[in-house]
């Protein structure tokens, strides 16, 4: 009884709901078998391509949290995932060469003291270019965020002494317990439960008043604040999260590619990030997912066929935009069910 | 002091170059409300057409007038097909379009070009020295884009304040529903002003193409400046763009020509001009935040 | 990125395999060539890509005998794309013998994982000082030069010019520092200014406005690629170039960057170890082949004599293991024999596994022909090795 009426009042129908909880257990069954699957079928270099796509979808997600679900078009996202890769090398170069940071902060790599550096720092720095972003609307916020994330880049850039433009080598992944994060495919299992957190959190959010009024800012900013909430900070709290979270997938990404450098910033890495949020589905919890693969995917089969491969790429990202309203799980949305609005 | 002198006339021709960009971005900002990624993409297509042009006919006029053709055509095809289905839309989706006509265009330009850098050679009246400042031969090149510059900018101003097309652009940025109402054909005024900041654009890559090396992606570069200059200035300001790209300009050069020499008095020669760079890079960042903080929508308020 | 096998090669393997057919048929050694191939730069890679394709070819798909099979890829001229590139050439298609980067920034992400892996690398261009020293490697080789010592050649070129105030500049990354370093030891003048530019930057005014404020009497830079025809336009248009004469190496001043420039370049003293005027046998037989190949508009860089020399090397290598690369020891007891020509004439293996050469000068002038080249005018330095082989421990 009360099931229903909450089907009822979120306007999903039940066979919806079932429908959509099979999808997720097929989703986790494939993401378990992947790596299996990829060596019979003598493809190993697939664990990696998912573990990248695994990385992606976290940042992409966290992105979701202001752009989908906030509205916010921040276009300087990139400036926190390189944040959290970069934390996570800084702490490895002082480790391997036994100087402390700064003079007094030992490096270290263990997995479970860098992924939260790295959370906090990338939090730390959302908070203060988001607070001075969030000032502005409009053209104006989308602007200052880009630029805001350039400058980041060219902070790196400029620190000779962490690589700068040639980037900062990880020679060994963090260590987690006694696994062996050499291997191509635990370290994948790794990421994997990582995003299955983080996935999880992020649903509990979504679905809370948090995310809730979030959803109302972005539809009628000016009427939440006229009910006497303060729409500054709501936005505020969740660039900072939204920034922690891409923090922990840069984390990931230093570790992954065994390397750190000013690329990860660049303001070409935050339109890939707003796109695959933009193709998946905006405000939807796997939209992010979905067009992480969709993008890494198109371009490791496209860049097969032609190095010419954004060519194709350009007037399908134009098509979705002119004639989609969300993404390309609106279209499977659209032909699926039209039940309900 | 003729070093500081000869930096300073750097920094007004590079504030020339970004005020040639952010003119029409400014006025596309204000009058269409569109943000458009691909702004950089008729800067590039103006010294493609000029560079290709430039190197079968050796002709510097013949060049400059394909490459604004070049330009322009882009732009009424850009607007055509994309931009004007993007209107009504939000800025999500807008981003989304505009980013894929970024890629479109540089890789239909890399397939149609190649990946060779273009150049295109100075005209012969122009390749020689001036000496502005005594005692320093400047590139006479470079005093030539001042001087175009300038002229554009007053163009431009007399154009907007002055003409009746000026006006409608002018109440087309703040009151755009009264404009519609008054029976004006508020597309159209859409396309002149989207096709006139191609030209601009168009006219920014041309001046650009015998200094720099015209490649794929050199839009992209200065873009982003271009971006902080109509935040400083003020969207929709034509006087604000001016100001804005001289600030940025001269701010960007005097930075990055003392900044490293500050810096070698304590550190090694190649960290001190790695950071100086990096440095003297946010310091135009940095300007953009502190105008944000004390004065929101720019140095120059919009008429109106 | 795209994986390119020349069906060339795989014909020339046919019919190799079909000539030798009494010879039991040997799998192709595979070599993955990492290059970079786009942007302004992209024609350095191109250039190293086809003189060793040259090599392969004109000894019908073999090097030393051996068949081979060249896979190329792209490296983008970004660090983490080399690196991504190496991964998946060692894991997937598990190749034992790489070659090709451009770039020493590129070197440095992507070397590293080779070598750990027990793979072997043969530089055709890039050298940086941390691998010709205590980071050497008895699985990496080099080439085509340290990357100081073809500085080094500059800096006593000007020396001998009678020079005596420099004014010096390169881009900010390891081989710019590695340029710098290697003018200045060689330079027995006083240094009136050092720069560092940016590896992505167009416009070069403010620099030129600090070489006008120093009053230098020579100016050193290193700029290679597009970088250079940039940096020698804007040179031109600042009106330095007739005033303050300018020492290089070759990368500053190859023959693309020559043609770029024109009359304007006439005057500039450049210095290498290799030329295309070269005499003896094994240049005129390479210059020979290439003209044929890709006509006279294209002329050879250096990096293409590189890219040749390195194909020789590696078939020298081959030969004495007959395609064996199991055994890395027995393969580098041949490599370090040198047994090959190298067009540059004279050529031998230090204890740093880097080269021992002659260096030589040259002078861009106006040929019988109207059309500015470069021309050789001497000798600088002969059987010079590096400034860091003592510090390797091999």
């Amino acid at each position: 009884m009360l099931r229903a009426d909450v089907a009822g009042a979120t306007g999903l129908s039940r066979r919806h709901m079932l429908w959509r909880g099979a999808g997720v257990a097929a989703l986790a069954l494939f993401a378990l078998l992947l790596p299996w699957a990829a060596t019979k079928a003598g493809n190993p270099d697939l664990i990696s391509l998912a573990t990248r796509i695994v990385i992606y979808a976290i940042a992409a997600a966290s992105l979701n949290l202001i752009l989908g679900y906030g509205g916010l078009v921040s276009f300087g996202h990139a400036a926190y995932f390189g944040v959290g890769a970069y934390a996570v090398g800084i702490l490895y170069f002082h480790f391997s060469n036994a100087e402390p940071f700064l003079g007094f902060v030992p490096g270290t790599n263990q997995l479970l003291i860098t992924i939260p550096v790295a959370v906090v720092t990338s939090a730390t720095f959302a908070l203060v270019l988001g607070g001075l972003s969030l000032r502005t609307a409009g053209l104006q916020f989308i602007m200052i965020t880009l630029a805001f994330a350039q400058m980041v880049f060219f902070l790196f850039v400029s620190l000779k002494y962490y690589g700068g433009d040639d980037g900062l080598i990880v020679r060994h992944r963090n260590v987690l317990f006694n696994l062996d994060m050499t291997n191509d495919t635990t370290f994948y299992f790794v990421c994997l439960a990582v995003a299955a957190i983080y996935f999880f959190v992020f649903w509990r959010l979504a679905q809370s008043r948090f995310g809730l009024v979030l959803g109302g800012i972005r539809q009628n900013e000016r009427r939440l604040a006229a009910i006497g909430i303060a729409t500054y900070r709501y936005k505020l709290v969740a660039f900072v999260i939204a920034g922690a979270g891409a923090g922990l997938a840069g984390a990931l990404m230093a570790n992954f590619a065994k390397f750190v450098s000013p690329d990860l910033l660049h303001w070409s890495q935050s339109g890939d990030l707003m796109i695959m949020v933009i193709l998946g589905g905006a405000a939807t919890l796997f939209g992010p997912l979905i067009g992480a693969t969709m993008l890494i995917g198109l371009e490791t089969v496209f860049t097969g066929w032609t190095e010419h491969w954004q060519a194709f790429l350009g007037p399908f990202l134009i098509l979705i935009a002119l004639f989609t309203r969300g993404g390309v799980l609106s279209l499977f949305k659209m032909s699926a069910s039209g039940s309900h609005a | 002091m003729t070093l500081a002198l000869e930096q300073t006339l750097n920094g007004i021709q590079f504030g020339v170059m970004l005020f040639l960009l952010a003119a029409g971005l400014t006025l596309i900002f204000g009058v269409m409300r569109i943000i458009n990624l691909a702004h950089g993409a008729f800067y590039m297509i103006g010294a493609y057409g000029a560079a290709l042009v430039g190197e079968r006919s050796g002709s510097f006029a013949l060049a400059a007038l394909a490459g604004l053709a070049a330009a322009a055509l882009a732009g009424l095809i850009i607007e055509f097909v994309v931009i004007r289905r993007l209107y009504a839309r939000d800025h999500v989706q807008q981003v989304l379009a505009t980013f894929g006509v970024i890629l479109l265009v540089n890789e239909g330009t890399t397939i149609l070009f190649g990946r060779q850098p273009l150049y295109l050679p100075i005209p012969g009246i122009l390749s020689g020295t001036v000496q502005i400042i005594p005692g320093v031969p400047y590139p006479a090149y470079r005093v030539a884009i001042i001087a175009a510059g300038l002229l554009v900018a007053i163009g431009l101003s007399l154009f907007i304040n002055k003409t009746r097309i000026g006006m409608l652009v002018r109440a087309g940025s703040t009151h755009r529903d009264m404009v519609r109402a008054l029976g004006v054909n508020i597309r159209l005024l859409y396309t002149l002003v989207f096709g006139l900041g191609a030209l601009l654009a168009g006219l920014g890559g041309i001046l650009a193409a015998p200094l720099l090396a015209v490649q794929v992606g050199m839009g992209e570069q200065i873009l982003i400046l271009t971006f902080v200059v109509v935040v400083v200035g003020g969207v929709g300001s034509i006087r604000g763009a001016f100001v804005g790209a001289m600030v940025v300009g001269v701010t960007d050069t005097l930075l990055r020509a003392f900044l490293p020499m500050v810096l070698h008095r304590v550190m090694t020669v190649s960290q001190a001009d790695a950071l100086g760079a990096g440095l003297s890079s946010m310091g135009i960042y940095l300007v953009m935040a502190l105008v944000l903080l004390i004065r929101p929508q720019g140095l120059v308020r919009a008429p109106g | 990125m795209r994986v390119w096998s020349l069906p060339l090669l795989l014909l020339g393997i046919a019919l190799a395999g079909l000539a030798a057919s009494a010879v039991c048929a040997q799998q192709p050694v595979r070599i993955g060539l990492i290059t970079t191939l786009s942007g302004p730069a992209g024609y350095l890679g191109a250039d190293i890509r086809d003189g060793f394709l040259l090599a392969a070819e004109m000894e019908g798909g073999k090097l030393g005998g051996v068949p081979v099979q060249v896979l190329v890829e792209d490296d983008g001229f970004k660090p983490g794309q080399g690196k991504q590139i190496a991964d998946k050439f060692l894991k997937s298609e598990k190749i034992k013998l790489f070659t090709g980067i451009v770039f020493s920034n590129i070197v440095g992400a992507t070397v590293p994982d080779i070598l750990d892996a027990g793979a072997i690398y043969v530089s055709p261009n890039a050298a940086p000082s941390n691998f010709s020293g205590k980071d050497c490697n008895k699985n990496y080789y080099v080439v085509s030069w340290q990357n100081d010592s073809l500085h080094e050649s500059a800096g006593q070129n000007a020396t001998n010019l009678g020079y005596k105030r420099a004014f010096i500049l390169a881009p900010n990354y390891q081989a710019g520092k590695d340029a710098l370093a290697g003018f200045k030891r060689y330079f027995k003048g006083e240094i009136v200014g050092e720069l560092y530019t940016r590896l992505d930057q167009t416009d070069y005014a403010p620099e030129m406005a600090q070489i006008r404020a120093a009053k230098p009497d020579v100016v050193f830079q290193f700029h290679p690629g597009g970088l250079g025809i940039s940096f020698m336009r804007q040179y031109q248009q600042a009106g330095l170039l007739g005033t303050i004469p300018m020492v290089v190496a070759a990368p500053s001043m190859d023959t693309t960057i020559l043609k770029a420039i024109g009359d304007a370049a006439i005057g500039v003293n450049v210095s290498s170890q290799w030329n295309l005027d070269f005499d003896n046998e094994a240049n005129k037989k390479f210059v020979a082949a290439w003209q044929k190949k890709f006509g006279p508009e294209r002329l050879p860089t250096f990096y293409a004599s590189q890219g040749y020399d390195t194909a020789l090397a590696i078939g020298a290598g081959l030969k004495g293991v007959n395609g064996d690369l199991s055994n890395s020891d027995a393969f580098r007891t041949a490599m370090l024999k040198a047994d090959f020509h190298s067009v540059r004439g004279a050529f031998k293996f230090g204890n740093n596994q880097h080269p021992i050469q002659d260096w030589y000068a040259m002078r861009v002038e106006k040929g019988a022909d109207g059309k500015p080249f470069i021309k050789t005018i001497g000798k600088i330095m002969s059987n010079h090795g590096d400034a860091y082989a003592k510090e390797c421990k091999l």
